[in-house]
């Protein structure tokens, strides 16, 4: 499983972001280790990466929350949780789910 | 870049209707640098505007200021934040606009939200986030609502400076 954490130093919440994205790997069995962090520095890097804001994070290319129309580009984004307050990262909730659904597409392709 | 106990720049900005706002006249005034798409500032944002509710009948006003470039973030265009005042985000508080950023620099201004608390005479008292934590509503906006309080007694307010926690502010590309 290929995940990914991209990033802008602009906005500090990066390091929360990928303390949550480990813990939910620990508690699915996963290594965090496995956890490639990109750093995005500039607008070029941002629309090549489709980078819709920081934190981004994929698993096997899928963003755990869907941007929609976001443009990409280095500003940081908006997140809701799932009790609906505004957040600057991913509910963990989520990150749980996104991760047991691509370990079960994973398996699924793998029978 | 203003010290604490040292007197705040003066500055005279539009609103989003044109209207020109300045600091003063008032026993204490909230200056908060904020915007319309970040996170932290949004996050944040229901608590600040709880501040200038509660405090408004000591007269303690709130102006809210979006320096970001607009070109660059379309998001925190004039239009885009005059939305947001139709739409009752700001309860009354002005937004207003600092499209040459002077103001912001003339605060050392970080982050989205950055909040600068002045006295009736225009000396910064207070500098820093909101509260703790983004994330706990709970925290009530904490540093700012202690630091007013002080304010308003005559006190000195303790902390007078916590780390600005947000965004970056997006300045302009240089030349």
């Amino acid at each position: 499983m290929h995940i990914e954490l991209l990033y802008w130093e602009g906005c500090p919440s990066h390091p929360q972001a990928l303390a949550d994205l480990r813990e939910a790997m620990r508690e699915l069995g996963l290594d965090p280790r496995s956890i490639e962090v990109r750093r995005i520095d500039t607008d070029e890097q941002a629309v090549r990466a489709r980078f819709a804001g920081s934190p981004t994070i994929r698993i096997d290319g899928a963003d755990v929350r869907d941007p929609g129309e976001e443009p990409y580009g280095l500003t940081c984004r908006i997140y809701n949780r799932r009790d609906g307050r505004i957040s600057p990262t991913p509910d963990p909730a989520d990150l749980r789910e996104a991760l047991r659904a691509a370990m079960s597409a994973r398996a699924g392709r793998t029978r | 870049m203003t010290a604490i106990g040292e007197q705040a720049p003066h500055f005279a900005l539009p609103d989003t209707d044109g209207a020109i706002h300045e600091p003063g006249g008032a026993p204490a005034t909230v200056v908060v640098f904020t915007c319309n798409h970040c996170p932290y500032a949004l996050a944040w944002h229901e608590r600040l505007m709880a501040v200038a509710h509660d405090y408004d009948g000591q007269g303690v006003r709130m102006l809210a200021i979006n320096p970001n470039d607009a070109e660059r973030y379309p998001r925190d265009s004039t239009e885009a934040m005059a939305a947001r005042v139709r739409a009752g985000d700001f309860d009354g508080v002005p937004y207003l606009r600092d499209e040459s950023q002077e103001v912001a620099h003339a605060y050392d201004a970080k982050t989205t939200p950055d909040v600068f608390l002045l006295d009736a005479q225009g000396v910064l008292r207070y500098r820093g986030a909101p509260d703790t934590d983004h994330d706990d509503p709970a925290q009530n906006a904490a540093h700012l609502r202690a630091a007013l309080d002080a304010v308003l007694a005559g006190r000195e307010p303790d902390p007078a400076q916590t780390p600005p926690v947000g965004c970056s502010i997006k300045w302009r590309a240089a030349g």
